[in-house]
């Protein structure tokens, strides 16, 4: 990692510091395309969802509810919770970022988990930090989700390759990290067992809703 | 319009609203303390009841396949520190042999 002052740092390092994590969002994209395709996105819709949403996991949420065929709303909701932390997220970064309302706009786009992340790798936020990496993952991400989905009109049945299991490995890996501490690891399992039950009963996507009602045992009173 | 569509420009207008919500819309005030401990919890809670909903899901009912034993195998890769791709490609070729031997 080179040394690079707090004023001397630029977006060109920032986008040198994602560098390491470029396979992440190369091999997401692809895989999102893919999934995006058997969800009956097509190549198009799946293409522009990760230039507007821009964030991996509420994306595989809203297609892999749609691929099950469950309604918009339901997508819609669970993939909106998913996002809910870029609130918290953009709060925290707030200050870093100036000039009028329409370029704080613009840029807040390129808030991301790794960009969020090394942006703030000095103990204290850096909007070019932000910007470079920011605009790398953004890059590869929307790229590869382009190859993805052209690949996946391609790649035949989803089922009879096992990528419907390879999407829940997916997801549980991405869940990984999270599960350190004893109250996550509650709330965790409280959700699994939320969508357990509810899965026979209810309509596709409607499990993943009601779970998380599990995320107030997080609430203070 | 199709569902696909909608969906796309629904979460894209949420997302970016959300994403803006701090520079743009909040200013430099934190979120309430309450709120913010819910907010932690919401990517593991989601993201295993999407683990859990991908792996025993069905068309409104419960479907137990070859899905767990490459779920499983995953897992246990996961849990040994393998990358995220890796554990999908554990999951697809468990699933996916089971599926051509059955």
């Amino acid at each position: 990692m080179q040394k690079t002052s707090r004023e001397g740092a630029t977006v060109r390092a920032g986008a040198r510091a994602a560098l390491p994590l470029a396979p992440g969002p190369v091999l997401f994209g692809l895989a999102f395309g893919v999934l995006g395709e058997a969800a009956g996105l097509g190549a198009a819709a799946a293409t522009v969802m990760s230039a507007t949403t821009f964030a991996g996991s509420a994306q595989f949420a809203a297609a892999s509810v749609l691929e099950s065929g469950g309604t918009v709303l339901a997508a819609v909701v669970s993939a909106v919770l998913l996002n809910a932390r870029y609130a918290a997220m953009s709060v925290a970064v707030a200050s870093i970022f100036a000039g009028g309302r329409l370029r704080r706009f613009a840029e807040a786009q390129l808030i991301v988990d790794e960009s969020w992340a090394l942006a703030g790798r000095s103990g204290r936020f850096e909007r070019p930090l932000l910007l470079g990496a920011g605009l790398l993952l953004y890059a590869l991400w929307v790229g590869s989700t382009a190859l993805g989905a052209l690949a996946g009109e391609a790649v035949g049945d989803p089922e009879a390759l096992g990528l419907d299991a390879a999407f829940a490995a997916l997801f549980l890996a991405l869940a990984r990290p999270y599960l350190g501490g004893r109250r996550a690891l509650v709330a965790a399992a409280a959700a699994g067992a939320i969508v357990l039950a509810l899965l026979p009963l209810a309509p596709p996507g409607v499990p993943l809703v009601a779970a998380a009602a599990a995320c107030l045992l997080g609430a203070r009173r | 319009m199709s569902s696909g569509w909608l969906a796309v420009i629904l979460v894209g207008a949420a997302t970016v609203s959300l994403k803006a919500a701090g520079p743009v819309f909040l200013g430099r005030r934190p979120l309430p303390p309450a709120l913010e401990g819910a907010v932690a919890l919401v990517a593991p809670v989601m993201l295993v009841a999407l683990v859990v909903s991908q792996t025993v899901g069905g068309e409104g009912r419960l479907v137990l396949d070859e899905r767990i034993p490459g779920v499983a195998a995953a897992a246990l890769v996961i849990w040994r520190g393998a990358p995220v791709a890796a554990a999908m490609a554990v999951a697809a070729l468990v699933t996916a042999l089971l599926r051509l031997a059955g």
